[in-house]
């Protein structure tokens, strides 16, 4: 088996040996749910309970008629015992349906999604993007008129440090991400299957492998961040780029992560709504593990099933070390997009810079760039606020991977001044 | 252990990516530091207290006129970056043992001072700070640096002779090579009787060319760690090379000889002064071996080095220009 890989990126130290062979458990059912109506990509939901109402596993609590979203449902049965504005994980605020659960709970039990087709189903289910990005899957499914999707690549690289709830879910239930699979070539009518995995994950690559059987490639990647960006991924297996400016469906491919894909299997096969995710909860906690969440579950509630911090806490970050977000309150609900739970020491995290730190050429950011851009002169532009320079370097197509802040030896805030030139670039092109 | 809660009021907040590379600045010179070191101590044990004299006039100078110049400036002392450790080193190492101690202190001070401070400091420096010391000592007391005299304010230093040249009051053996090319309208082919010194012990010519065998493995040092690309050495080395076989002479002693091997592995490698992509630095790691060779045969004087590498630090930020890589996605419009 050949190993694939894109070109750039960085090898950080990965960290997962405290959770990769911790198989998947169930999280806890906190005294309440904290469910927010947007947890994807798109229109956010409307409450479509009230206060007071009881609720069953399963049962939509919340959606919206919009071309892109996706309809949240109650992960148990109880009662909705608030209907509030709380603090997201991204520092926004969302409404929340806030339900208590009841004492009993059958978590084999659920309200099906209505019958219909496999778009139908995904969509009903709420099934969003696992992987971190939560864009509603069944507008994924829909690739528009006239384009052939050829090839449906799952993404099971999990190149994020730290993580590991990709990395068991393909080792415990291969079945249902092979599944997901021939479902959803099957929807978009592509004819090859590619499982990428990096291959710092060898039981994960021998579970797919051992179930994949005709028409599957289970493929292994170099282990190497960011492998499992999406342009990145594609061009690693079909050594095409996506067009700036264009969908991956512009040039054929479709691209799901693992989760995502096994998600979909559980609509369309038991039409099972999405309420609850694996998440690796890690670093400094007393009991890490990937556990089974309840979408709603409190952060604080999740890190004191974790067995509580273990050490002095510098910053905890909902994702990963390299895209995640720094949560500055902890009292707030893990949604859809919720990969992992990090708890860093204060002498693990970068350290904030003070003042401006010299380039010194050293090249590094630009050879890590995976989009091949010189973040180091976009950053310098966007430092003078020159954005008619910075846009001719391309910060669009910046992917926000991290990886040239993270290898910056003066520790410049290059993706951070990359971010600024971004949106002050597409403010500019939205008022013209 | 504490409880979630209590510990959320002291959450450090920032933006991702949330972790870095242990590898910072100083890190990296000391890296250099590091790879210099095999052939620095070589230099001084076998030219003794002059060259411990030069190497500790030059660093000093160095460092001392950095400080001086932020504390005058009222900006963060900025030596813990390593970054005038470094240039006061490489400084000593394309000096004379014999060099009068004003002259190191002076090559020091114009190196930080007009090479590196006046342009903003450590990264906004067009060119090499040690070799813009150099070259001004070059320009300022010429012949100095390429010939060892032995009267006036130099010292006479008791050097024994090697390779059959006189060493006290002889010139290096590039100069001797140039005359010898001049007597005979051409240099020897083949000149492996030098190789030997050459690698390892020459004491006719600046401290950094005392062991080629030791800059060879300082570089290799720097390759393996991924501090230095392969591009610039190999097209500077490859160039010189191919160039010097050209001109009629052996290319082994060209590349062994002079300030090449130093150049190509830490001078020319200079982050701030060379461009910063692949094809750029192939390109540049050319040019410089290219003017190198040109400057060597046709030149006025056998060492050009120094200005080869100013040369091209000057062309880097153009090479930068013209080689801006494409960025991923910006492909020609693809057949629907």
């Amino acid at each position: 088996m050949s190993k694939a890989a894109f070109k750039g990126g960085v090898h950080p130290p990965e960290h997962k040996e405290a959770t990769a062979s911790s198989p998947i458990e169930r999280g806890p059912v906190p005294g309440r749910l904290v469910v927010p109506m947007s947890q994807h990509l798109g229109a956010a939901c409307i409450p479509q309970v009230a206060v007071g109402d009881s609720v069953r596993r399963g049962e939509i609590v919340g959606s919206v008629d919009a071309a892109v979203s996706a309809p949240v449902h109650s992960p148990v049965d109880g009662e909705v015992t608030a209907i509030a504005s709380s603090l997201t994980t991204g520092g926004g605020h969302a409404t929340c349906v806030v339900i208590t659960p009841l004492a009993e709970q059958d978590f084999d039990a659920f309200v099906p999604v209505p019958e219909g087709d496999v778009r139908a189903r995904v969509g009903s289910a709420g099934i969003v993007g696992l992987g971190g990005a939560a864009f509603p899957s069944a507008v994924k499914l829909s690739p528009p008129k006239g384009v052939v999707v050829h090839t449906v690549i799952l993404n099971g690289c999990e190149c994020e440090p730290y993580l590991t709830c990709d990395h068991r879910l393909m080792v415990e239930s291969p079945g249902r991400v092979l599944a997901g699979a021939r479902i959803i070539a099957e929807t978009v009518g592509a004819k090859r299957v590619v499982i990428g995995v990096e291959e710092n994950k060898p039981d994960a690559i021998a579970a797919l492998d051992s179930l994949a059987g005709d028409g599957v490639e289970v493929r292994s990647l170099v282990t190497r961040y960011p492998q499992g960006a999406e342009k990145q991924l594609i061009w690693a297996f079909l050594r095409t780029e996506v067009p700036h400016g264009k969908l991956p469906a512009a040039i054929g491919a479709l691209v799901h992560n693992v989760a995502t894909a096994a998600a979909i299997a559980d609509a369309v096969e038991l039409r099972k709504p999405l309420m609850e995710r694996v998440v690796t909860v890690t670093g400094r906690v007393a009991r890490p593990g990937n556990y089974r969440v309840l979408l709603g579950t409190l952060v604080s509630d999740l890190i004191e099933f974790a067995g509580g911090f273990s050490g002095d806490v510098g910053r905890v970050v909902a994702g990963g070390p390299m895209t995640g977000l720094a949560l500055a309150d902890l009292d707030v609900p893990i949604s859809k997009g919720t990969s992992g739970i990090v708890v860093f020491g204060p002498d693990e995290i970068a350290p904030l810079v003070q003042g401006d730190q010299p380039c010194i050429r050293c090249g590094r950011c630009v050879a890590g760039c995976p989009m091949s851009l010189q973040p180091f002169a976009i950053a310098t532009h966007a430092n003078r606020r020159d954005w008619i320079t910075a846009e001719t370097l391309h910060p669009i197509d910046c992917i926000e991977c991290g990886v040239c802040a993270y290898s910056c030896p003066t520790r410049r805030p290059l993706l951070q001044l990359i971010r600024l030139a971004k949106s002050a670039v597409m403010a500019k092109g939205a008022a013209l | 252990m504490s409880e979630p809660n209590e510990a959320a009021a002291s959450l450090s907040v920032a933006s991702s990516p949330h972790i870095t590379t242990p590898v910072t600045c100083t890190h990296i010179m000391l890296w250099v530091v590091a790879a210099l070191a095999p052939a620095m101590i070589w230099a001084m044990v076998s030219m003794g207290w002059p060259a411990i004299r030069v190497f500790g006039l030059c660093i000093g100078s160095a460092l001392g006129t950095e400080a001086a110049w932020n504390a005058i400036a009222k900006k963060p002392q900025t030596l813990l970056d390593g970054s005038a450790l470094v240039t006061g080193i490489l400084l000593a190492m394309c000096m004379p043992p014999m060099l009068p101690w004003w002259m190191a202190v002076v090559s020091g001070f114009i190196a930080i001072a007009l090479g590196k401070m006046v342009f903003g400091g450590l990264g906004w420096n067009l060119f090499n700070p040690a070799l813009v010391g150099r070259a001004f000592v070059l320009m300022s007391w010429a012949g100095v640096l390429s010939k060892l005299p032995d009267k006036g304010w130099f010292r006479t230093l008791d050097i024994p002779a090697a390779g059959g040249l006189d060493a006290i009051s002889g010139a290096t053996r590039l100069a001797v090579a140039a005359t010898d090319r001049a007597a005979s309208g051409g240099y020897g082919f083949v000149l492996s009787a030098q190789y030997q010194p050459l690698l390892w012990r020459n004491l006719e010519g600046s401290l950094g060319e005392v062991s080629a065998a030791l800059l060879i493995l300082g570089g290799l040092v720097l390759l393996a760690k991924g501090i230095i690309d392969w591009r610039i050495p190999a097209g500077y080395i490859g160039a010189m090379g191919l160039l010097s076989w050209a001109f009629g002479s052996d290319p082994i002693f060209n590349v062994l000889a002079g300030g090449v091997l130093l150049g190509a592995f830490f001078m020319a490698t200079d982050y701030v002064s060379s461009p910063m992509t692949k094809n750029g630095k192939l390109l540049y790691g050319i040019g410089c071996g290219v003017f190198n060779a040109v400057g060597r045969f046709y030149g006025p004087a056998p060492e050009s080095t120094t200005f080869a590498i100013l040369f091209m630090n000057g062309l880097a930020p153009l090479l930068d220009k013209l080689f801006v890589p494409r960025t991923f996605g910006w492909v020609k419009r693809h057949e629907e």
